[in-house]
């Protein structure tokens, strides 16, 4: 269940809830999307990771059972990095402020 | 303390899941990962719930510590070997408060859920039951914990280390990206600390990089092992995974986690805040 107060911890909000109400998408930055296999089936349990447009880790959370994952970021270059049971995957990403759709398929190494 | 002293690889875990004595703790924020499958016989504590005081802000204290462990079933004797998601923050924050209150044997499992998960380790949802004990905490260990004034004090003087994204460090994100960003506090971090994020001492599996590699990336970021240390980061939690690292694996001496960290420090009225990606000035 997702607490109306999540900015008090630090855990991923529950990544198959929609945005919720109260998130400005005039000023929030949302990368989302879906983590899918070579056979196009979502990947529940994946570890996605944010990565800054240098690389660094900036954010990881684990997609939900519908492969679904978000983050809260800023306009800019940003790599997501997908490790799961099925394999690995990235995606480099141009985010606007709104929402970014994002598609993040892994594969076996 | 050591690598061998402070951490079980998954393997040695997994061959040890029925040894009498240990006692396997999951730490989450969000319990739900535990509810849907952990490793067999483990418990879980509420990183919230359980080790946060309902009304006042600060942890549990004393008495409150020794309810727990005891409702849990642990005992003082028992060894416990802690886990998580989110790459053991959580767990790692855990066990700084069982060697705040005097719990000496006590382990993280390098790489926490993520491994247990990229490995392809068996996961169960049988709830065990452990029968009560009388678990009885010591008195709060303060050479691990600082306090607010001590970290104002500690400016252009201790070695303090910001652990939070480089983003967050600057000014330019309030709180780690997988968050809404609205906060009430103000962007920046404490006046000449250095910029080293938790993430450099983790390998993308969650486990922990090797002492040689560990030093390194301390020592390059101007980390002066002369000083003493504090460690912060937005809530304590990922500082308490950078306090482990200094403290439990590289041995180093006076090290403290900040738990107040940016929350409190950033909502202080009057205190200096240095903007930018450079530590800034005492």
């Amino acid at each position: 269940m997702t607490s109306p107060n999540i900015a008090a911890g630090c855990a991923a909000p529950d990544q198959s809830a929609p945005v919720p109400a109260h998130v400005d998408l005039n000023r929030e930055t949302v990368l989302t999307g879906i983590v899918q296999n070579t056979d196009g089936e979502a990947v529940g349990g994946a570890y996605v990771r944010l990565l800054d447009a240098t690389g660094e880790f900036t954010a990881e959370v684990v997609s939900s059972p519908e492969g679904v994952f978000r983050f809260f970021a800023a306009p800019g270059s940003w790599t997501l990095r997908a490790l799961s049971r099925s394999g690995n995957g990235e995606v480099v990403v141009d985010a606007t402020v709104g929402v970014n759709e994002v598609g993040l398929s892994v594969s076996p190494a | 303390m050591s690598r061998d002293t402070a951490l079980v690889t998954a393997d040695w875990a997994e061959q040890n899941l029925d040894t009498p004595g240990l006692v396997f703790v999951e730490v989450d924020e969000d319990t739900t990962a535990y509810d849907g499958g952990h490793i067999p016989g483990a418990i879980k504590i509420d990183w919230k719930k359980d080790l946060q005081d309902p009304v006042r802000r600060d942890f549990v204290n004393q008495e409150q510590f020794s309810a727990l462990l005891s409702e849990r079933g642990i005992s003082n004797d028992d060894t416990v070997i802690l886990y998580g998601g989110n790459n053991n923050w959580f767990a790692a924050y855990a066990y700084w408060y069982f060697k705040l209150y005097g719990h000496d044997q006590v382990r993280l499992l390098d790489g926490g859920r993520k491994k247990w998960e990229l490995d392809a380790r068996p996961y169960t949802k049988d709830v065990p039951v452990r029968a009560k004990t009388s678990y009885q905490a010591a008195a709060p260990d303060l050479s691990i914990r600082a306090f607010r004034d001590e970290v104002v004090q500690a400016i252009g003087v201790k070695n303090l280390v910001d652990v939070r994204s480089p983003d967050e460090f600057a000014g330019r994100l309030l709180a780690p990206a997988h968050l809404p960003q609205e906060q009430s506090q103000r962007g920046g971090h404490i006046p000449t600390a250095i910029s080293v994020p938790w993430s450099k001492a983790a390998n993308e599996d969650g486990t922990f990089k090797s002492d040689d590699e560990l030093s390194k990336i301390y020592g390059e970021a101007g980390l002066d092992g002369s000083k003493d240390t504090i460690a912060y980061c937005r809530i304590g939690e990922r500082s308490s995974h950078t306090w482990f690292v200094l403290k439990e694996l590289l041995g180093q001496q006076n090290v403290k986690n900040y738990d107040g960290s940016w929350t409190e420090y950033g909502s202080l009225i009057g205190v200096p805040i240095a903007l930018g990606d450079e530590p800034g000035k005492a």
